[in-house]
């Protein structure tokens, strides 16, 4: 045991824990890429003679997982058998794209590694989804597949698809195994690669040979990663001229992106803003990475945006970016995209800096060491007096916050209005629960009407938009956070792609909360239609609400779940809580809802974020468009 | 837009070769011309790509380049201080009559024959993209009937070498 590890093993998730587990700290420091020894299973256990399959599963053990999703079948089979003896906890689920999300919804949660495995062909081809999710929001997955022996590769043999060649364009890296003797190396490079710098999904891909081949497992391998240095401090003088530019700008804006998340960075954080006083705004996939409730932050910025949060980058001289990568939901038309600011761009992934928008500044390294490095910077100019003078941008944006804040008119049909919904759902479950999203009008309420306050508390697919992640990415962050209430938000259209994940639920003990909210429509499709399309609805209702079918509650119950119904304001309180007070068996809550009700504000696709509509038709006025 | 010419140092492996073209594709550039072999370390394969493109598109495919876990290292070679040559074979007509002129255009260039049929000749010739078109200019008036180039191979002028670092040594 006492041979020193050369190279991070990530995820070191197996830590002894004492008895009395204390509160878990998500907001943990992210394994970096310096030499560490991994702090799980000691001694190391003795090399001994196994087949391919059991190197497998004694490197997944040694890697500290915990738990893997997945299916079994016919090239991945001789790992199944090693696996039935294991201390990592298989869950079999109903569908491999249930799997790749789930591994998913466990990584987002927990801040660790994410596992799935399938077999070659279809089930590989069904995690295709989940990794590109994955590889788009940066999420660290490991996905194993099973490949058909190595003599009948290319051979289109039963069940072959040259998944590595799929996933080349979706994954950070991805293998395919050539010998047993690699297994080893091959596992502890897929977890380092994965979760080190900038995460993201690598795929192991296993011929059936390999795994019934014989060898000897010794443990810990050598990573051979040549090519593999992130980058995780930054250049002292790109933070000092940050710093100096943040003590001249007359109107900063701190744009937060996920990675402030994936860093642990939110303490740091919040630390930078109420030294600078500089507002904040987050992206989609930073909810909960500053405090809803802080006075500084502006809230979400981008399509769906706040007014202030748009507004405020829109106008800014200077935008402070941390581990954002300006996507063009949240720029816009990148053209007309905040004109006059001049930009910081800190990211630990060099490719995202000037990408999109050119970077006057560009800062390489870790979000965690950017931000304290940016304290440290900042404190020395405000030593020296260089404090400026917000007083002007705030009275701004506070204005626009006062005149344009969130909100929804109640349906005039006397439907139930899916924005009610969230916003009870938010006030009676808490900041403490982990919420998880689909993809649609839901997800983008969810986001706007639920205040988030603590790290790893929203989760939703941002990059890829993939329909169908919710109930599968709950599964995994419940199974990863037993001790947290989970709570799924799905649409009736997401929820029926995979709704088949409440068996895997129900029969293994995962007690997730899913909220539909059922408008009986493909909602954001139709809310497009409406504005876009002259209102012709193409192929956008689902039959949900006029025939009921599915019925929800039904079909909930027969997949194992307690179901409810809520139609009524007036009901959804008291549904909320039974769903509360159940914690024995998913629960599944049909909230049926008006079709009509949008998401506001709003900057249509291919826009300006100068052209941010407030409403349907109410365009907010800028100071400088009154004068 | 104007020509680059990148070498890449990568590992010796497979597939890698396939994960440095298709991601030149999937960003929407074309490869000009693209050579790869091993390197005085058996484990690393250099790869030398002349791409047609702006340089802020190209640094960002540079910048994409180095994410891929297989790629050790990207230089740019300037022209300016760098060597760079293709192989080209080609096979003209060259009958009786022709022969003689063929073969004096052939020595004019610094090529070789290779090969020798009746009626043709096979000519090898290395050089700078330049030459080598000049001298097909020169040889397409007795008739083409084959030929097949090389990507470029370019390496720095100076006793400095790109491959001297330590991540590049042999094991």
């Amino acid at each position: 045991m006492t041979r020193p590890t050369p190279e991070t093993l990530a995820n070191s998730a197996r830590r002894a824990r004492p008895a009395a587990e204390p509160p878990r700290d998500v907001d943990r420091p992210r394994p970096t890429a310096t030499p560490t020894v991994p702090a799980v299973r000691t001694p190391f256990p003795a090399p001994a003679q196994v087949s391919g399959a059991g190197s497998l599963v004694r490197s997944l053990e040694a890697l500290g997982v915990e738990v893997i999703f997945g299916i079994p079948g016919g090239s991945i089979l001789p790992a199944y058998d090693p696996l039935y003896d294991s201390t990592v906890r298989h869950i079999l689920v109903r569908h491999e794209q249930g799997a790749g999300h789930a591994a998913t919804g466990y990584a987002q949660a927990t801040g660790r590694v994410g596992v799935c495995i399938a077999t070659s062909g279809p089930g590989a081809t069904n995690l295709v989804t989940p990794i590109a999710d994955a590889n788009m929001d940066s999420v660290p997955l490991v996905a194993i597949t099973g490949q058909v022996a190595r003599p009948s590769i290319g051979t289109d043999a039963f069940q072959e698809a040259d998944i590595q060649g799929i996933t080349l364009p979706i994954t950070k890296h991805n293998f395919l195994v050539q010998s047993a003797e690699e297994l080893p190396r091959v596992l502890a490079e897929a977890f380092h690669l994965a979760a080190t710098g900038r995460p993201g999904p690598v795929l192991v891909d296993i011929p059936k040979d390999v795994l019934q081949a014989s060898t000897v497992f010794a443990w810990p391998p050598t990573l051979d990663l040549p090519g593999y240095r992130p980058t995780l401090h930054p250049h002292g003088k790109q933070i000092r001229e940050a710093a100096r530019l943040m003590a001249i700008a007359r109107r900063p804006v701190l744009y937060v992106g996920g990675g402030v998340l994936k860093a642990g960075a939110t303490d740091g954080l919040r630390r930078l803003a109420e030294l600078t006083g500089i507002p904040v705004v987050t992206t989609l996939m930073a909810r909960g990475a500053f405090p809803d409730s802080h006075p500084q932050h502006l809230g979400m910025t981008g399509m769906h945006g706040t007014v202030a949060a748009v507004y405020g980058l829109q106008k800014a001289d200077l935008i402070i970016a941390l581990g954002a990568r300006f996507d063009d939901r949240v720029t816009g038309r990148l053209d007309s995209f905040a004109p006059d600011a001049s930009v910081v761009h800190a990211d630990i992934d060099p490719a995202e800096i000037g990408k999109n928008r050119h970077a006057d500044v560009p800062i390489v390294g870790d979000a965690r060491h950017v931000i304290d490095e940016l304290v440290g910077a900042v404190t020395i100019e405000q030593s020296a007096g260089h404090r400026p003078d917000l007083d002007d941008w705030w009275s701004q944006l506070q204005d626009l916050r006062k005149r344009y804040p969130l909100g929804y008119d109640e349906p005039a049909d006397g439907t139930l209005s899916p924005q009610y919904v969230l916003s009870r759902l938010g006030k009676i479950v808490g900041p403490e629960a982990v919420y998880v999203a689909g993809v649609g009008q839901h997800q983008m309420w969810a986001s706007q009407f639920i205040s988030y306050e603590k790290p790893r508390t929203w989760l939703n697919s941002g990059g890829l938009g993939t329909m169908g992640y919710a109930v599968p990415a709950a599964m995994g962050a419940k199974v990863g956070r037993p001790e947290t209430v989970v709570w799924g938000i799905d649409g009736d259209g997401c929820f029926q792609m995979t709704s088949q994940e409440l068996a895997t639920c129900a029969l293994e003990g995962i007690p997730v909360k899913i909220a539909v909210i059922n408008n009986g429509n493909l909602g954001m499709v139709r809310q497009w239609q409406t504005l876009f399309y002259g209102e012709r609805y193409s192929n956008t209702e689902l039959g949900t609400h006029k025939h009921r079918i599915p019925d929800f509650v039904k079909l909930a119950e027969a997949l194992g779940c307690v179901g409810l119904r809520c139609e009524t304001a007036k009901d959804v309180d008291r549904t909320i809580e039974a769903a509360m007070s159940i914690n024995d068996a998913p629960v599944v809550i049909d909230f049926v809802v008006g079709k009509d009700a949008m998401v506001w504000p709003m900057v249509a696709a291919g826009t300006s974020n100068d052209e941010i509509m407030f409403a349907r038709g109410v365009r907010p006025v800028f100071d400088e468009d009154e004068a | 837009m104007t020509m680059h010419t990148l070498s890449v140092l990568v590992e010796n492996k497979p597939g890698v070769l396939a994960r440095v073209s298709g991601l030149f594709s999937r960003r929407g550039f074309n490869i000009g011309s693209l050579a790869v072999g091993e390197t005085e370390n058996p484990d690393v394969s250099r790869i030398t790509i002349v791409v047609n493109a702006e340089s802020s598109p190209l640094e960002q495919v540079t910048k994409q380049l180095n994410k891929l876990v297989n790629v050790i290292k990207i230089v740019e070679l300037d022209p300016q201080v760098s060597v760079a040559r293709e192989l080209l074979l080609v096979k003209v007509r060259a009958d009786r009559s022709a022969r003689g002129q063929v073969l004096e255009t052939v020595n004019l260039f610094r090529a070789r024959v290779v090969d020798v049929a009746p009626d043709t000749l096979t000519v090898e010739a290395t050089g700078t993209p330049d030459k080598l078109a000049a001298l097909l200019r020169d040889l397409e008036v007795f008739g083409i009937k084959e030929m097949v180039q090389s990507g470029t191979v370019a390496i720095g002028r100076g006793s400095r070498s790109i491959t001297a670092s330590p991540a590049l040594r042999a094991a």
